[in-house]
């Protein structure tokens, strides 16, 4: 009889956790817009934290990007090919880009790569007992930390996607123009003609501002609430990857039912 | 306040952002038509648009002079209205006719116009008077095909005896 | 005494979850005084720092600083309070994000706003205080022990509080350092008129430099006095704790409930 219990009652306790630590998190949220004014006025401080989550994940976004454009132009070119409009190519690879792609795989890459690295310093500075020495100087630490890197991140975001995106259509016109051989007029008319500023240029941007303030928030939230050990760090460091790209997808799926 | 290489590089990062951002609208999105007042509107109706989606082109002669902004049914007559959001650059006389065309067999769908002879020209929120309808292809084949039936069943009965 | 004192506590009771720290504790601090609190380790020593600067709050009793109840002040209140309170950590605390100068410059630039020209000028005094000076570039990575200690403390007496409260300022110095160091407390009790706290082990330096000492035990007071009191107190808890034996009233092991033996395991062994 217990042990049949045990389950659902486990089950219980994880979705009141889940709903407790939403709760937290959007009044987290709160806290951190209520405080934000230090690192706007400061922006000194901002900077810092844009070149620690944005600058140090050019790298590893311009590579990416590159690939997964080139993918996308061998991949695109295959299937369109077999119904005799490989012109559409130029089309395909931007609008895949600046729809979905590059807003959601930037944002991934910047949940691993910063996300996780933004929850492991907070941590570890709860758990040095930094935190805890700053409010003691009358230093609220949400203004002095937390908000400062959360504005880095929601400003990093979209420049990194659109970043993305320019690599990933770079990286599809090498495969197709260079490599394939199709017109390269073709290959850039088609484009013009299908994308639009608004519905796909500017959606995919919108979009990839929402990711950043998610990502962040979580990357944030995580490491404030990380339990002081090392281990919890650890945990709380994975806990902000897996969250991070759940999240993301979903708000995709309900940003995309919006925009499209 | 001393400067320093962080400032630097959040710098060089913004701009690239920003320069990415301008390469995507001006060289990936074709920002030319749509922007403000350099376009004008025109009304259409059509019995049936057919697969005509809002966002469609507008062309004549295979150049595209703009897009289609609004699909909506008139109610009173139950026809359907679609608004043309035109590049102010290309004008068209009173009598042009307007039809929903195919790219293709299968291909999407568009708005062609035909330009007139009329010396005076469509203003904005004019409607074109002259349309006509797409081509559906369900009720093509339908129509095909009944007729096709009919003629079975008047050759049948010869064929049986 | 109480008419100037300037931190009372007053039947403090706390507890962490329903592990009781602290029980029915009563001490007073005048204006101007430095004052020692000993006591074993784990006995609550840190806790009562944490409620005086309102990190934990008191389930019983007040906290009064100024006359004001720590526990129930705004945070506005809170904020003021500690703005003129300094506070060494035990573990130092150090920014490790930060250079050794931004960590003493971290509080004068948060809370001031003077040219850097004057920062620089009050950094270089506050290291030269705690004798390390020419350490400014360091990240606390690469500090010692007992030098990451000294940078904290410059930077908990950065703005000159009226309230210091010392987490161990001697454990990891070297002889020579700890008498700067002791010297220093002192002075900026007298010189700036600073009331401080000072939880520590080293009896013997202590007795020189402070004007009260507070021995806590099992959760409770267990002796008090100036100095001299102690020095020749008859009482077994001081006694111990001045010459340092290992038995004695107050006792060495954390209470358990179980024998050594018992816990490994092997029987027929009642201690
Ligand atoms: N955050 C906490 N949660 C639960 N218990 C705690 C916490 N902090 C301290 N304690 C417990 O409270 C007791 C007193 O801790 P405290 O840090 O005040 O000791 P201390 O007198 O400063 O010891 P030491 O001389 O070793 O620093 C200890 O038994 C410790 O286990
Ligand atoms: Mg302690």
């Amino acid at each position: 009889m217990n042990a049949l219990l045990a389950p659902i009652r486990r089950l219980g306790a994880l979705s009141i956790n889940a709903i407790w630590r939403l709760g937290f998190i959007s009044r987290f949220f709160v806290a951190i817009l209520l405080n934000s004014g230090q690192s706007l006025l400061r922006f000194r401080l901002t900077i810092r934290e844009v070149y620690f989550a944005g600058v140090l994940s050019l790298i590893i976004i311009i590579v990416s990007g590159l690939f997964v454009g080139m993918v996308l132009g061998l991949q695109g070119y295959n299937t369109l090919a077999r119904f005799g409009s490989a012109d559409a190519l130029g089309a395909l690879v931007a609008l895949s880009l600046l729809r979905e792609l590059g807003p959601v795989l930037a944002a991934l890459l910047f949940a691993s790569r910063s996300g996780s690295a933004m929850t492991a310093e907070i941590g570890l500075m709860k758990a040095t007992e930094q935190l805890e020495a700053m409010s003691v100087m009358a230093v609220n630490p949400i203004a002095r930390v937390v908000a400062p890197r959360f504005w880095a991140g929601v400003i990093s975001m979209p420049i990194l996607a659109a970043l993305f995106n320019v690599m990933g259509i770079f990286g599809g016109y090498l495969v197709g123009v260079e490599m394939i051989g199709l017109d390269a007029g073709t290959f850039w008319s088609q484009m013009q003609n299908n994308v639009d500023l608004h519905y796909d240029v500017v959606n995919g941007l919108i979009k990839s501002l929402f990711f950043g303030m998610a990502v962040t928030l979580i990357a944030v939230f995580e490491g404030y609430d990380a339990t002081p050990t090392a281990a919890g760090v650890s945990s709380a460091t994975t806990r902000t990857v897996v969250t991070s790209a759940l999240v993301i997808l979903a708000l995709d799926f309900v940003l995309t039912a919006f925009m499209f | 306040m001393k400067r320093s290489t962080i400032d630097l590089w959040v710098g060089l990062f913004v701009a690239i952002g920003i320069a990415a951002m301008t390469f995507l609208s001006l060289k990936v999105a074709n920002l030319t038509p749509q922007s403000g007042s350099e376009t004008y509107m025109l009304t259409a109706d059509f019995d049936n648009i057919g697969g005509l989606k809002v966002k469609a082109p507008v062309k004549s002669s295979g150049v595209v002079v703009g897009r289609v902004t609004k699909i909506e049914l008139d109610t009173k007559r139950y026809v359907a209205r679609a608004t043309l959001t035109l590049d102010k650059q290309y004008q068209f006389s009173r009598d042009t006719s307007a039809e929903i065309l195919t790219a293709g067999l299968l291909g999407e769908q568009y708005i062609g116009l035909v330009q007139g002879g009329d010396p005076d020209n469509l203003a904005s929120g004019d409607r074109i008077s002259l349309t006509s309808s797409a081509l559906v292809l369900e009720q093509l084949i339908g129509k095909f095909m009944t007729s096709f039936a009919e003629k079975g069943t008047q050759d049948a009965p010869a064929k049986t005896e | 005494m109480s008419s100037d004192s300037f931190i009372e506590l007053k039947n403090v009771s706390f507890a962490y979850g329903d592990r009781p720290i602290l029980q029915d504790i009563s001490l007073t601090i005048a204006r101007g005084k430095l004052v020692a609190i000993m006591g074993g380790s784990g006995s609550g020593k840190t806790t009562l720092l944490r409620l005086i600067s309102g990190q934990v709050l008191a389930q019983k009793g007040q906290v009064l600083v100024n006359g004001q109840d720590v526990g129930r002040m705004s945070s506005r209140d809170l904020y003021q309070h500690r703005r003129r309170m300094g506070m060494l950590f035990q573990f130092g605390a150090l920014f490790t994000d930060l250079s050794v100068f931004d960590n003493v410059a971290f509080p004068i630039r948060e809370h001031t706003r003077l040219p850097e020209s004057l920062i620089r000028d009050l950094v270089l005094m506050k290291l030269n205080a705690v004798g390390l000076r020419g350490t400014e570039a360091l990240m606390p990575a690469e500090l010692s022990g007992g030098m990451a200690r000294r940078i904290a403390l410059a930077r908990a007496i950065a703005l000159d509080p009226q309230i210091m409260l010392y987490d161990e300022p001697f454990t990891g110095l070297d002889p020579i350092s700890l008498g700067t160091i002791a010297l220093l407390i002192k002075k900026l009790n007298d010189a700036l008129g600073t009331s401080a706290v000072m939880v520590t082990h080293d009896v013997h330096k202590s007795l020189e430099i402070v004007d009260h000492v507070y021995f806590v035990a099992g959760g409770k007071i267990a002796a008090e006095g100036t100095p001299d009191e102690v020095r020749h107190s008859s009482s077994p808890w001081v006694q111990q704790f001045v010459q340092g034996e290992a038995d004695g009233p107050v006792h060495f092991a954390y209470p358990a409930t179980d024998s050594l033996a018992q816990a490994f395991g092997i029987k027929g062994e009642t201690a």
